[in-house]
């Protein structure tokens, strides 16, 4: 079948079954956009080229798929660079296509000719740039290949002009092989080895990371906690892989996490890591945070053994396969007087959220009692607000949180949302952001009223950048410098030029007014929470000190 | 401490780029570089210094097997392998120094590649210690340059890098 290379790039996303992209066009993609356009793949026009990457990711992160964003040449391929990286840091599997100036072109400085490449070769997991029409099917499906595969992440591939418009015979691709792990080599043993180590633990912590959710691992992780009566605590990118109201759950862990979450993982003899990297803000000081402790880290990527903490066992593979593993050889376990020490602990945490001040704690409460048991997704930009909804939010199932973990770059939020309401139409999408965040990304209230997407847009107004404020608060002795914003911005209107419907509040009883109309309508809505510029994110342990070491604020 | 590691990689546009690019990205030390096609036109073997504990060295070799291009990696310690730089050193040595600096050449099997009235250019072969011996030797009389190569190394005996090379390595692993 003879096809132009724009034709044989619409057939190659249709063979991994990509229904719907987010995009942007500009002249050195228009041959793609020609040739979509005949196509059933639904193009989602974005209002700019990072709400499109942030929205391939949200859509990827909701459902498990491969997002798919697209842009032109230039601008808008450097436009795509947060979102890549934010896609990447988190491993998230998200192929973007770039146009690209005509290979006869390229190397001239011209017109909007930009390395993409060269830019994106530290924030995707491989790129490619394609001169030669016959090469392009393949570069496309071992770029899906690639995302998907192991541990995922972001892909680019740059497709020059003149390769879109050349024609080239072009092989259907029969069936799509997917390479699935499979346990061999010296695992065996080594998952003997932490057997013993989880059979002998007196005070076992199972800690989940993000690539628990990956790697749709969360029955198995609930076995393992329930065989062995662990406590589970979970990263910020780990929420929802162990449910949130499981009486196992201690919540977050790290920074910003529950005292009693830290205290344990602090306690404990033997930490099973699912999943998770050992991020400085899950961690603290790394010396401290291992101290006296068998630490079982199991991960899909063996750079991960041993990059930020000295694992006693390593187990590499898919996670997935791995716990379960663990479980068929575990004796099941009570250790009560480890959890009569961590009950102890919990009666100690000081219970917050007070509903008369609109305290943000309190917001995330009653949203997460409101939408228990409701389909929902919640999607969060980046900072107080994040953590608020991180530490009150009870996330049950693994997809329905989403937030920029790795890069946290502010902006992420609504447009993730939107993918991820793309995603899982009979999901409602709530997305959380400050109002500093929202002002980067927020225009992309556009493409969510242009398609009715029923997002509700909570927008925690502390009026001002309010993890700045408390960083200069605790570390900088209350010099507070551009984070306090004049609070003259009405989100409300804002929202209206959209013909997206808001309302601002400034009391707990009207916010569960316009919470409850907004859930039940099924709209897009924006709540405008206004609270005080002085709510803190408590508690905070000092990022290079020892997790159980709260500052005092 | 120093490790030379040699890479096979896939012969595509950039690969040297992302592999030195992993290297500063993560902030291990490159101390030399040396790249070069094969006999076999698919693929270039890139050979590394580098520096750093043994973590150091086993967390290079694991973000190495990350990368898309690279097909195999092998360890060429001292002991099993055979490791060889080249240097060019070009030193002052006109009138009656130039006989003294080619005594001193012979004792190290250096050979002369270029004289002229003040000058002579030498050609050394061997590992970092001996052409780090010969620029000592010759450092009183002047040197005015000196270039080299990174260090290339293969393994003695039957060993060779192919072995490491694994079918569906990168799904294996990464992928
Ligand atoms: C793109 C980007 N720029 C800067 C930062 C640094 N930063 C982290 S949190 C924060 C303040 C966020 O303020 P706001 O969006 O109002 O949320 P709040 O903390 O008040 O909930 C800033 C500036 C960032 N994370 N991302």
């Amino acid at each position: 079948m003879k096809l132009t290379g724009a034709e044989v790039m619409v057939q190659c996303l249709t063979e991994q079954g990509v229904d719907t992209v987010f995009g942007y066009p500009g002249g050195t993609i228009l041959p793609f956009y020609d040739a979509m356009n005949n196509s059933s793949l639904r193009h989602i026009l974005t209002v700019h080229e990072q709400g499109a990457a942030h929205a391939a990711d949200g859509y990827a992160r909701a459902s498990g798929k491969v997002g798919v964003c697209i842009a032109t040449s230039g601008p808008g391929a450097t436009n795509l660079v947060t979102g890549l990286a934010a896609a990447f840091m988190d491993s998230i599997p998200v192929v973007a296509i770039t146009g690209q100036v005509p290979t006869t072109m390229i190397g001239r400085d011209t017109f909007q000719e930009i390395d993409i490449t060269g830019i994106t070769m530290a924030i995707t997991k491989h790129n490619f740039i394609v001169k030669d029409v016959t090469k392009l099917a393949d570069t496309i499906r071992y770029a899906f290949r690639i995302a998907a595969s192991g541990r995922s992440g972001p892909v680019l591939i740059d497709v020059p002009r003149d390769i879109q418009t050349s024609v080239v015979d072009f092989e259907p691709l029969a069936e799509f092989e997917k390479y699935s792990w499979a346990v061999g080599g010296e695992i065996l043993s080594k998952i003997k080895t932490a057997v013993q180590a989880i059979q002998g633990a007196a005070r076992p912590v199972i800690v989940v990371g993000g690539g628990a959710v990956a790697a749709d691992a969360a029955d198995e992780i609930r076995a393992l906690a329930e065989k062995i009566n662990a406590p589970v605590v979970s990263t910020l990118m780990g929420l929802g892989s162990f449910s949130g109201t499981h009486p196992l759950f201690l919540g977050l862990t790290g920074m910003h996490g529950c005292k009693v979450a830290n205290q344990a993982v602090w306690e404990a003899d033997v930490m099973i890591a699912v999943g998770s990297r050992f991020s400085d803000r899950l961690t603290g000081d790394r010396d401290k945070y291992v101290e006296d402790k068998t630490v079982i880290h199991i991960d899909i990527d063996p750079a991960e053994i041993d990059k930020n903490v000295a694992a006693h066992i390593g187990l590499t593979g898919d996670l997935k396969i791995i716990v379960d593993l663990l479980n068929g050889q575990l004796n099941d376990g009570q250790r009560s007087k480890w959890w009569m020490r961590i009950r102890e602990c919990q009666q100690d945490e000081a219970v917050d959220g007070d509903e008369k001040q609109l305290s943000p704690s309190w917001v995330f409460s009653h949203i997460a009692e409101e939408t228990f048991g409701k389909e929902c997704i919640f999607v969060t930009d980046v900072g107080q607000h994040q953590m608020w909804a991180a530490q009150n939010l009870k996330i049950e199932k693994p997809r329905t949180w989403i937030t920029s973990g790795g890069l946290g770059a502010m902006g992420f939020g609504l447009p993730a949302a939107m993918g991820a309401q793309f995603a899982k139409p009979d999901k409602r999408v709530i997305h959380f952001a400050g109002d500093g965040g929202f002002k980067m990304t927020g225009a992309e209230l556009y493409t969510i009223a242009a398609h009715k997407l029923p997002v509700i847009s909570v927008i925690i107004n502390n009026h001002g950048l309010g993890m700045i404020r408390q960083l200069q608060h605790v570390f900088f002795d209350n010099n507070y410098t551009s984070c306090e914003l004049p609070p003259n911005v009405d989100f409300t209107v804002f929202a209206a030029a959209f013909g997206v419907h808001a309302v601002a509040v400034n009391s707990a009883v009207e916010f569960v007014q316009a919470f409850k109309q907004a859930l039940a309508s099924n709209q897009p809505a924006v709540i405008v929470v206004n609270i005080s510029r002085e709510e803190l994110v408590t508690p905070m342990a000092h990022p290079s000190g020892a997790i159980n070491a709260f500052i005092d604020m | 401490m120093k490790h030379v590691l040699s890479i096979l990689v896939h012969n595509q546009p950039g690969v040297l780029v992302r592999v030195a690019g992993m290297f500063s990205r993560r902030g291990f030390n490159i101390h030399s570089l040396a790249v070069g096609t094969t006999y076999d036109l698919e693929s270039s073997r890139i050979t590394v210094v580098v520096c750093g504990d043994d973590g150091i060295l086993e967390q290079v070799i694991k973000q190495l097997e990350k990368l898309i291009e690279v097909v195999a990696i092998q360890i060429l310690p001292s002991e099993s392998a055979v490791r060889r730089g080249m240097a060019m050193i070009k030193v002052n040595a006109g009138g009656d120094k130039r006989g003294e600096v080619l005594k001193l050449a012979d004792v190290f099997r250096a050979s002369v590649v270029d004289v002229s009235e003040h000058t002579v250019t030498f050609e050394i072969t061997g590992d970092e210690d001996k052409i780090n011996a010969f620029a000592d030797v010759l450092a009183p009389y002047k040197i005015m340059e000196l270039v080299r190569t990174g260090l290339v190394g293969l393994a003695r005996g039957d060993n060779t890098i192919h072995q490491y090379e694994r079918r569906n390595f990168h799904e294996q692993i990464v992928l």
